[in-house]
């Protein structure tokens, strides 16, 4: 709904008029004096302050004049809430010797070691000092002194002596990220941060302080001494690591990754990064990064140049689509996620053009169909955080993708939100839910179906007890039901819960709820970073770029002014690839970015690279997978490459290119036009502008998105494709610069500038989908099974397993990142410790697991937070000697994995 | 190291109990897990942790703030001489060099035998006979170099013990008395109080 906004991008009625320094100003009622200011343009030092946390007005930095009853008096301005009438003065004389007087406090303490600390150029207590501080020190006598740096985590080291008791850190921990592991400790000038003896900061969200720490005593390990403020060049790019989006800048010394701050980023990342995408960067120049093409040769890998490696992978393609005939049989591509939108647009031409395969996936077998995420009315994370009632079934967010868990944590906390999530096993949102219904994993189908049925459960017979419903009692189900009736429209947040589970599981239970609830919006979340992307440029079987189905898109796509031809037939699927691959059918794979072998949750996924099949690995890095191929084509990461990436709100947002590719690499749009000159064929690309030209022009869904739109400074949080109009201008009021908040990138062009919100000329949230507006003809459709699976009848003696993400796995990222590749947990069977009991066995015990993929030694552990008759296993962890990792034990052709937990004997 | 005895941690259940918010039980369980060991031990704060539904960091944060709160060991008997102004010019400063000597410690330092704690401390309220000496928080005003030695002699011998609680205990009625509130009583008298409110409430606004 429009609302009427003024200049200041306040709402009219809410507005109240402060004087400050003598000019009139307006502000929103209820917010802060200092949060004014800045709108005005007007500058108050602070360090305690930081505009996406509750203000404590502990350090005394912003004290301005403001008139009350008695006179003018100086007030903490980051503390007091704007009145009507109210006057500020923010450069007296009083308040410069308030200024003086603080910074002359704070310095007391503080060593004077800005020449070695990692703060030194850019910290807010050495410009601040500069700019309003006493300019020499009248302190004598010996300052406080401490052991230094301690570690409060394996990734945080901190350093009290600089310390000025801000509290943002411990803020951020408590209020923030919920993870109040640190906390100040002590009084007086003895005050220190400091973590309970035993303990660590272990939160996903640790980098978070060190960014925001106003002085050197929280740093980072993978910067420590890397670099100089001042040597550091970046740009602007968007956080591919999920599937989020955070925007970050990327900063670099010597053609180097150095590290990553996330961006105030209104609509996504509000400022936060997770450690995971904050530390990855380390991965650049991981020992397995591949930076030479290869080809087997005598049954090893060996270098070659670019023109062999292409020659090879040509004719190892070409003899595959010879001898089928339907290319689709001959040759499967998986992997997608990785690239970039326009490098996704690039491969898909290659593979459905060229090639004239459809079977193609993006999808790792962890995620929803295709039709899911494409054609669900679509929800943002905005609208999803101010609803009124968000059902979450979804893994563990905090896992999958940390930023949208404290975006969800905010919104449930602020009572904004109510929050009923529907899971397997406990996750971290369940402090913040209103109600959490813990079903047996598998059939969310069946639960959702009674929470929107017209009437409570009734008994099998009168006088009987109401029996649960998917493992959830009678009257949860009837509580929760009673709550969602009181909400006319609801909001979705959904992803495959478990690894362990065919999507068609999760499929029903979506389908149950579209059934019940037509008008609901989803959010339909998976882990990998561009997946949206790659099924928006049409990596999947059976669709084309701009979200239509193959039949939608041929028209277009197979004229002589589109792609010329298109396939015949929907293709297979990556389960179907791997299988046809291990059955020795399939001539030839193709995996870009893709690693199938350890990371594609089925026992039978290794076999798939021995069936004989012809395999080129376009990566960044020699997995495991790469290690088998044929030929290995080196591709530029993250950072190293620019274009676009899409979330899973389907936003779309830049990436930007800071370094240059190691060795050899190059993007993946040009290997694929390469390949397809190798081919004998002319993708038509010489560029990434060729790119944008021949998909705006191909695409309706991209129509109007150049890289003119996508490079502006008003679109730098991203955009929601189709957009509604052509473009009439691209404003964007630049909001006042925080250079304290996120010390580092305040000099960042175009840093947090936000579009006037909601932007008129990107409103709405796309129009594909059923409930789409202007949802074009042969869009892809969210197709609804005629019934949820037949899942097998719980057995006494097995246990049904989950197999959820971990944040850090055994992924090329963490493991080519040493500080996280050591906080990788190990992979062990979590069970109620009734289930272990009558077993006899105890945590830390080795058993044999009978399951689908055959018996094998795992290591078991007791968690009572597990239902019993589940049995929890971290998907791709490493496991101890001798045991396997859940991948072993999971059969992804049935809905849902049973396995069975024998005693070793 | 220790945590709380199962009727230290039966009786913490009752006091978090107590407590519409568990968190306000903070500190009477830092209290009474003081007195059992005489220091809150990192057991204790953990399990004072999960009790009240906070981080281990947050107790110990909170506990570190106050002076009568120990987050190290300390002696038998917890010897504190008051320094501030009427002590000090009754000799306070001479006092506690004394004790130094006396004890063989520095202030702060607890003797190799564990017996006794030396520290320095705030206004005890016995300004009009000074130098004023706690043991334990149990006050001995009046104190001079002599009287000072034979109090720890007596100390040491065991000639105090039914004088002096046993170290760690802050509440002299923790001392003779268990906890006396139940539950359902505390709730009661939290209900009748709310209701007389409200009702002198709704009185005031028929009023007027």
């Amino acid at each position: 709904m429009p609302v009427s906004v003024n200049e200041s991008g306040i709402p009219s009625e809410d507005t109240v008029t402060i004087t400050v320094n003598g000019k009139q100003i307006a502000a929103a009622k209820g917010e802060m004096i200092i949060s004014a200011t800045d709108r005005a343009g007007v500058n108050v030092p602070r360090f305690c302050y930081h505009p996406r946390m509750k203000p404590v007005g502990m350090c005394r930095m912003c004290l301005v004049e403001v008139s009350g009853p008695r006179g003018m008096s100086l007030q903490p301005a980051c503390y007091l809430p704007v009145a009507d009438g109210m006057e500020v003065v923010t450069d007296s004389e009083k308040v410069r010797k308030a200024q003086d007087g603080v910074l002359e406090f704070l310095l007391v303490n503080h060593p004077l070691d800005c020449p070695v600390c990692d703060k030194g150029g850019e910290c807010p207590l050495q410009d601040q000092t500069l700019a309003y501080g006493p300019g020499e020190s009248r302190f004598v006598e010996e300052k406080r002194h401490w052991a230094k740096p301690i570690e409060l985590s394996d990734l945080v080291l901190l350093d009290r002596e600089r310390c000025i008791q801000c509290a943002r850190c411990t803020r951020f921990a408590s209020e923030i990220a919920g993870d109040p592991l640190i906390d100040f400790f002590s009084r007086g000038d003895s005050t220190e941060v400091a973590i309970a003896p035993g303990e660590k900061f272990t939160s996903y969200f640790s980098g978070n302080t060190v960014q925001i720490c106003p002085v050197g005593a929280l740093t980072a390990t993978p910067y420590r001494f890397a670099a100089r403020p001042w040597d550091l060049e970046q740009v602007e790019s968007t956080c591919t690591s999920c599937a989020t989006g955070c925007r970050v800048v990327v900063q670099s010394s010597s053609n180097q990754v150095i590290r990553y701050l996330g961006v105030d980023s209104d609509p996504v990342n509000q400022s936060w990064l997770c450690d995971k995408g904050r530390f990855d960067f380390e991965a650049h120049r991981a020992g397995s990064r591949v930076t030479v093409p290869m080809v087997r040769e005598g049954g090893e890998l060996v270098e070659c140049t670019w023109a062999e490696a292409l020659r090879k992978a040509a004719e190892g393609i070409g003899r595959a689509m010879e001898v089928a005939s339907d290319p689709s049989s001959a040759v499967g591509v998986i992997g997608g996620a990785r690239l970039a939108n326009e490098d996704a647009y690039a491969w898909a031409k290659l593979v459905k053009s060229v090639i004239g395969t459809d079977s193609v996936d993006a999808d790792l077998g962890d995620g929803l169909p295709a039709d899911a995420v494409l054609g669900l009315p679509k929800a943002t994370i905005d609208e999803v955080c101010s609803a009124p009632l968000v059902l979450v079934m979804t893994p563990d967010l905090r896992e999958l993708a940390p930023i949208l868990f404290l975006r969800l944590k905010a919104a449930a906390q602020s009572g904004r939100t109510k929050v009923i999530e529907l899971t397997s096993v406990g996750t971290a949102l369940g402090r913040y839910a209103t109600e959490t219904l813990v079903y047996r994993p598998g059939e969310a189908a069946s639960l959702v179906a009674a929470l929107f049925a017209d009437s409570d459960p009734k008994p099998l017979a009168a006088g009987m007890e109401i029996p649960p419903i998917a493992g959830v009692a009678a009257s949860d189900v009837a509580r929760t039901r009673a709550l969602l009736a009181g909400f006319s429209s609801a909001v979705a947040v959904v992803g495959r819960p478990s690894l362990a589970e065919s999507t068609e599981a999760t499929v029903a239970a979506v389908a149950a709820l579209s059934a019940a609830r037509p008008e609901t919006r989803y959010l339909t979340v998976h882990r990998r970073g561009n997946l949206h992307g790659a099924l928006d440029a049409g990596l999947a079987p059976g669709i084309l770029p701009g979200r239509v189905t193959l039949e939608g898109g041929r028209s277009t796509f197979a004229a002589e002014s589109g792609w010329g031809r298109v396939p015949a037939s929907t293709g297979m699927s990556t389960h179907e690839i791997l299988r046809s691959a291990a059955q020795g059918s399939l001539g030839a794979l193709i995996l870009l970015g893709a690693d199938p072998v350890v990371d594609f949750p089925d026992h039978e996924s290794e076999k798939a690279l021995s069936g004989g099949a012809f395999v080129v690995a376009v990566t960044a890095h020699l997995c495991e997978s790469a290690r088998r191929a044929d030929v290995v084509l080196p591709a530029a990461m993250y950072a190293e490459r620019g274009g676009t990436t899409t979330n899973f709100e389907g936003r779309v947002t830049t990436l930007g290119k800071k370094v240059t590719p190691p060795g050899q690499a190059w993007e993946d749009w040009a290997i694929a036009a390469e390949l397809a000159t190798a081919l004998g064929s002319d993708l038509g690309f010489t560029s990434f502008d060729d790119i944008a030209a021949e998909r705006t022009r191909l695409v309706p869904l991209f129509r109007h998105f150049t890289p003119h739109i996508w490079n502006a400074p008003s679109t730098r949080d991203g955009v929601l494709l189709p957009l509604a109009t052509a473009p009439v201008g691209l404003t964007g009021a630049p909001r006042a610069l925080d250079p304290v908040a996120t010390p580092g990138i305040g000099s960042l062009p175009h840093h947090a500038v936000r579009p006037p919100s909601p932007s008129p000329l990107f409103a709405g949230t796309g129009t594909t989908g059923p409930s789409g507006a202007v949802a074009s003809p042969g869009a892809v459709r969210f197709s609804r099974p005629a019934s949820p699976p037949d899942l097998p009848a719980p057995d006494a003696y097995s246990l049904r397993l989950v197999a959820p993400y971990r944040l850090y796995d055994c992924g090329t990222h963490v493991v080519g990142s040493a500080h996280l590749a050591a906080l990788a947990p190990v992979g062990t069977v979590r069970v109620n410790h009734y289930d272990l009991d009558r077993l006899g066995a105890s945590t830390g015990d080795t058993l044999r697991a009978v399951s689908p993929g055959g018996s094998h030694q795992v290591v078991v552990e007791v968690d009572d937070e597990v239902q019993r008759g589940t049995a929890v296993m971290g998907f791709n962890l490493a496991v101890a000697e001798g045991s396997v990792s859940a991948r072993s034990l999971i059969d992804l052709s049935a809905p849902v994995t049973d396995i069975r937990l024998e005693a070793h004997r | 190291m220790a945590g709380l005895t199962p009727e230290n941690l039966a009786r913490a259940r009752e006091t978090v109990a107590l407590y519409p918010q568990p968190r306000s039980a903070l500190i009477p369980l830092c209290h009474q897990a003081q007195a059992q060991e005489g220091w809150l031990t990192p057991d204790a704060i953990s399990q004072i942790a999960e009790l009240v539904g906070v981080s281990a960091a947050e107790v110990r944060g909170t506990a570190s703030f106050y002076d009568m709160l120990h987050l190290e060991p300390v002696g038998k008997f917890l010897i504190g001489v008051c320094t501030n102004i009427s002590c000090m010019l009754g000799g306070a400063y001479e006092l506690l060099a004394h004790a130094e000597d006396r004890l063989g410690i520095r202030c702060g330092q607890t003797t190799a035998d564990g017996t006794f704690t030396l520290e320095e401390m705030e206004c005890l309220a016995g300004c009009d006979g000074p130098t004023c000496v706690a043991v334990n928080y149990r006050y001995f005003p009046n104190q001079d170099e002599s009287t000072f030695d034979t109090l720890v002699d007596d100390l040491a011998a065991g000639r105090l013990d039914g004088d002096v609680p046993c170290h760690g205990t802050v509440s002299r009625v923790d001392r003779t008395v268990t906890l006396m509130a139940q539950r359902d009583e505390v709730l009661a008298e939290r209900a009748a109080s709310d209701r007389a409110r409200s009702e002198r409430q709704a009185a005031k606004e028929a009023k007027g």
